[in-house]
């Protein structure tokens, strides 16, 4: 069976814990990345890792490296203090690859 | 952009008309292969957008009255009342073939049926806002799982769009006019070796008649 991973700041990733998904509380970038690579490299069995905003921030390089491979799906979301819309940003990014321009309007 | 490279021979004249036909179906199947794959990404596309909007607002409200728990319990008690969950999530994974896109489908599975099992602790001692936030926490999850597998989806669909798209482009803007410009060389020059040969045939038979005959014109 396959499992959920959260990387993010301990307050994100705490209540995330009761819904019985994997946490792993960090508290900056390079934590988040060790772990990341942990996750990636040792395993395969997680297909999901969420991971907040702010700290996928600084790790882009290593993200986009799984944007083409089918698992795991990488999945930004917002930390605490709210959304900075990176979400959406990689969204935008991902029309632009396909289309060649943002026909999105926005 | 006729290359020198060729040699101008009835055979190799044959081999790229084969090749340029080939070409042909390529570029029309492969840009049937991106429209079709464009219209299904745009979908995705839709839908992502939707599920993002809905899950960065449903965390941010589940954040808010974790923060109100947080505030009025005090962080041990808090952490405490998280630390050993009772719920277990069991995800199962299946792929969906969309064009010769290998996309992933999850599937989840919770230990604990029971709704009101996601409260790991005792209601005794924490704050009502912890399950508050609880609550919103385990709504917005099944949009959060929905969103992985939208947001994976469209990030292989793009990379075959961004594939396709290429290919289509060099077979239409490089492949077949070279084809084309090969073509029209070889058979420009077949057809002036047999205006050649013809006009050196002429001239052999004045020459023999002229040392049979006499012939004068």
């Amino acid at each position: 069976m396959l499992k959920i991973a959260v990387i993010g700041g301990r307050e994100t990733v705490m209540g995330f814990k009761a819904l019985g998904l994997e946490t792993y509380p960090v508290l900056n970038a390079s934590e988040a990345s060790q772990i990341l690579r942990k996750l990636t490299r040792e395993s395969a069995d997680h297909a999901i890792i969420y991971i907040e905003e702010n700290l996928a921030v600084q790790l882009s390089g290593e993200i986009n490296k799984f944007k083409d491979s089918p698992t795991p799906a990488i999945i930004l979301i917002p930390g605490r203090e709210g959304s900075m819309g990176l979400g959406l940003s990689a969204l935008h990014a991902a029309v632009e690859r396909a289309v060649g321009t943002n026909i999105l309007g926005d | 952009m006729a290359s020198t490279a060729i040699t101008p021979t009835r055979m190799v004249l044959n081999q790229l008309k084969g090749r340029l036909k080939t070409a042909r179906r390529g570029h029309k199947l492969l840009k049937d292969k991106r429209d079709e794959l464009m219209r299904q990404f745009m979908d995705v596309v839709k839908l992502n957008k939707q599920l993002r909007t809905r899950v960065e607002e449903g965390l941010t409200a589940a954040f808010g009255s974790l923060q109100v728990a947080s505030a009025i319990m005090s962080p041990e008690m808090l952490e405490q009342a998280l630390l050993y969950p009772r719920q277990s999530v069991e995800l199962g994974m299946k792929f969906k073939n969309i064009m010769s896109v290998n996309v992933p489908v999850y599937s989840f599975e919770t230990k604990n049926n029971d709704p009101s099992e996601i409260y790991p602790y005792g209601f005794a001692q924490t704050s009502g806002e912890l399950d508050d936030a609880l609550d919103k926490l385990a709504k917005v999850f099944e949009d959060m799982l929905e969103l992985a597998q939208v947001e994976k989806t469209m990030q292989l669909l793009a990379e075959e769009i961004e594939k396709t798209r290429r290919r289509v482009n060099a077979l239409e803007y490089v492949m077949i006019p070279e084809l084309e410009g090969n073509i029209k060389y070889i058979s420009m020059k077949l057809s002036e070796n047999d205006n050649a040969t013809k006009v050196r045939l002429l001239k052999v038979k004045e020459m023999v008649l002229q040392q049979a005959h006499n012939y004068e014109r």
